[in-house]
């Protein structure tokens, strides 16, 4: 039987847990914790430059590898520091375990110095919340913690521990549990047999089907089972936002991302569809435009593991509740053992003509066709993505932060594998790229990691370019240098009669080369077309340095398509500034 | 369309302010509250009275389902039940209207539990338009205070909510 204190506690359960980074800030309520990793813990540590970045930098991590990360932060500012980042990865259902020290258990509610009710703060953007109350219960409420973020609809959890439970002196017996029992928790492990045999059979009598796949099937590891079934039925598929990868972005079945900023022929096909395979995707506003108007000929078959995204703003006439894994797989054999039963299944000519309209709504308005402006020297923000993505021969991990570059990246870069591309998405976190980018480089210091910016997110968590020189970290900044808040610009443009209040620096910007040099990195300026391919190789060939880009881009370029709101369906778009569908 | 949902939740600090935080987190009310231990200790009981139609309830019902701390629950408004609630009324009885409230509670069979030279205070159960009903019976009556304790309830039958 081995005694440890409550800081000792804390760090041996991570190491069991087989945590590979720590992501954190010390402060006085986890100095204790901070002693017992620096005597003996085998999980590294990621000093951040502020807590924000510790909890985009775990989500990150964990959106490259699929396992939860661990944040470790003081209490008070450390903890509400955090928030953000706890935010966004509750709406992207990211699983993170947040430890946060609390003060002494006899000072709370005393207004104690650097005391906040972290539990009371996070509480409606966690999946669940402990307050430590026994140092003896610190390994189980671990356990449990882990288990909760990572199962069922993934999510993050906050272990708030108050100094007092950690303190050297007091050892007690550590024994960490194997499984977790809990009576009010158990997510679906399968779906429902009989909904899933009534969903192939309106899966294959569809005639113009399409499958809506989201950030769930990327989470899920359902990636490989979803491409299966597609290419088994020749059905098109769209990702959202989240999605990207899900289903291979080279592949002629797939039709880009749908919603706001989505292709053409992606929304056209959703609009026009009669029966829609959802699975993972929760019908966000940003994909569904006007809820009234959405897809009126479509049956919708919806699979996710959480019950209550069903039905929640789009009602589903085949629910599936259940891992997209395990339902994925079942639907494939039962579509498999209806087809065999009758290979007529689905209708040929049916499905022929619905790609023949989807082909030509591709070849009216699809984003890789005309150039908008005319020939010149002066580099479009799209033509960026493009370079990036031949530089990194389409394989590197692109993180994002939010803004017109997010959707740029999102519509240029073709994400043929899951994982890859990282971004705020729900929450629409500006600064989540940079401190995400270090996460994915730790988990994957051979790959390339790109972080696509712009001048306003990048300033957001700039001072993380001083951890990524500490650990040595080699991330390939993709700044969009346009001078303004590029969306926010976008919107004045288009609706605001070109007021633009307060989307502008005014001259007041950094040299970014030269800021970027002062942390040890190295900085680049691009401001030509016939510049970018070359600029963008040379950064890419330098494996071991943090190279940041700062690429000058056409000011006056918005993203494109872009739903008509309010009141627009999916099929009502700008296509240009001034065509719209 | 009033609905009574009902609960078992772990008794746990933190649990009750999660049920409540999702209300105001979503955008739901909470039109009536009752929480108490239940025979097994470790379990809450916690009956609350919410407005709202099919669809807002269903959704309402599986964000609630979600929270970790909720082990079991029941929309009681779907099936035959049983409700009460329980108020205590204090009046100004002096004059005419110091037997006009006696009456009228006899009537609704209620209960003086407390009196003074120019006071009753008046114990009355019963489903709450009842308590309602009493209420607006005493419209001469000067009312002084009114505790109600929110809605429990249970389903008729065999029909039982435990784990």
């Amino acid at each position: 039987m081995e005694l440890l204190s409550g800081g000792e506690m804390v760090a041996r359960a991570l190491e069991d847990e087989g945590v590979e980074y720590i992501f954190g800030y010390p402060g006085g309520a986890v100095l204790h914790i901070y002693d017992a990793l620096f005597k003996d813990c085998k999980v590294p540590h990621i000093l951040v430059r502020h807590e924000q970045a510790a909890t985009h930098a775990a989500d990150g991590y964990t959106r490259a590898t699929g396992k939860p990360g661990v944040v470790l932060v003081t209490s008070g500012p450390g903890a509400t520091n955090a928030i953000t980042g706890i935010a966004t990865a509750y709406m992207d259902s990211i699983p993170m375990v947040v430890l946060s020290g609390q003060v002494q258990s006899h000072l709370i509610g005393e207004d104690a110095f650097q005391e906040t009710d972290m539990v009371g703060i996070s509480r409606p953007i966690v999946k669940h919340s402990f307050m430590v109350r026994r140092t003896e219960d610190l390994p189980a409420i671990i356990k449990k913690a882990f288990h909760i973020a990572a199962s069922g609809r993934p999510g993050p959890v906050v272990i708030d521990i108050p100094k007092d439970l950690t303190r050297p002196e007091e050892k007690l017996e550590y024994n960490y549990p194997t499984t977790v029992k809990m009576r009010s928790y158990s997510p679906a492990q399968r779906g429902h047999t009989g909904q899933i045999k009534k969903a192939a059979r309106l899966l294959l009598a569809a005639k113009r089907p399409v499958i809506y796949a989201g950030g769930g099937v990327v989470q899920g590891d359902g990636s490989a089972l979803l491409t299966q079934l597609a290419r088994r039925l020749n059905y098109p598929v769209t990702n959202t936002l989240m999605g990207l990868g899900a289903f291979p972005g080279t592949d002629s079945q797939f039709l880009g991302m749908l919603g706001m900023h989505g292709f053409y022929e992606a929304n056209m096909a959703m609009h026009h569809s009669d029966c829609i395979l959802a699975v993972g995707a929760r019908f966000d506003d940003r994909v569904t435009n006007t809820v009234d108007k959405f897809c009126p000929g479509a049956k919708i078959i919806h699979i996710d593991v959480d019950p209550a995204s069903i039905s929640k703003t789009i009602m589903a006439d085949i629910p599936i509740v259940g891992p997209v894994q395990s339902v994925l797989q079942e639907l494939l054999l039962q579509v498999e053992a209806l087809q065999e039963k009758d290979a007529g299944l689905p209708d040929q000519s049916s499905l022929d003509s619905w790609w023949q309209q989807i082909d030509a709504w591709r070849a009216a308005h699809g984003l890789f066709h005309a150039r908008r402006y005319e020939k010149s020297d002066m580099i479009m923000p799209q033509q960026v993505i493009e370079s990036l993505y031949r530089a990194t021969g389409g394989e590197a991990y692109v993180t994002s932060d939010v803004g017109q570059h997010q959707m740029f990246a999102a519509q240029y870069y073709r994400f043929d594998k899951p994982r890859r591309w990282i971004n705020s998405g729900g929450l629409g976190t500006m600064g989540f790229g940079l401190p995400a980018a270090m996460g994915a480089k730790l988990a994957f210091p051979d790959a390339d990691v790109a972080c696509v910016t712009g001048e306003g997110s990048i300033q957001m968590n700039i001072q993380e370019l001083s951890t990524c020189n500490q650990y040595n970290l080699g991330v390939k900044i993709v700044n969009l240098r346009n001078n303004y808040l590029g969306m926010v610009k976008q919107w004045q443009d288009m609706q605001y009669e070109g007021r633009y209040a307060m989307s502008t620096y005014e001259d007041s910007l950094p040299d970014f080369v030269k800021l970027t040099e002062s942390y040890g990195h190295i900085g680049m300026e691009v401001g030509s077309l016939s510049e970018l391919d070359a600029a963008m190789e040379e950064a890419f060939a330098i494996k071991d340095k943090l190279v940041f880009l700062d690429i000058f881009v056409d000011p006056r370029e918005h993203v494109y398509p872009m739903h008509v709101a309010p009141n627009g369906a999916m099929k009502d778009m700008w296509l240009s500034k001034n065509e719209r569908t | 369309m009033r609905r009574i949902i009902s609960m078992l939740m772990e008794n746990e600090p933190g649990a009750l302010s999660r049920v409540i935080g999702l209300f105001s987190q979503r955008g739901y009310n909470i039109e009536t509250l009752n929480v108490a231990p239940t025979d097994d200790p470790t379990l809450s009981r916690l009956t609350l009275t919410t407005a709202g139609d099919d669809l807002r309830i269903e959704q309402l019902t599986k964000q609630l389902n979600k929270l970790v701390d909720v082990v079991k629950l029941a929309d009681l408004t779907e099936g035959a039940h049983v409700e009460r609630e329980l108020m205590l009324i204090k009046v100004r009885a002096v004059g005419a209207a110091r037997d006009e409230v006696k009456r009228t509670t006899d009537i609704f069979r209620g209960q003086v539990v407390d009196v003074g030279p120019t006071i009753y205070t008046i114990q009355l159960t019963g489903p709450s338009d009842k308590l309602d009903a009493f209420v607006a019976a005493m419209p001469e009556v000067d009312i002084l205070e009114v505790v109600r304790s929110g809605v429990a309830g249970i389903s008729r039958g065999e029909k039982v909510l435990s784990l």
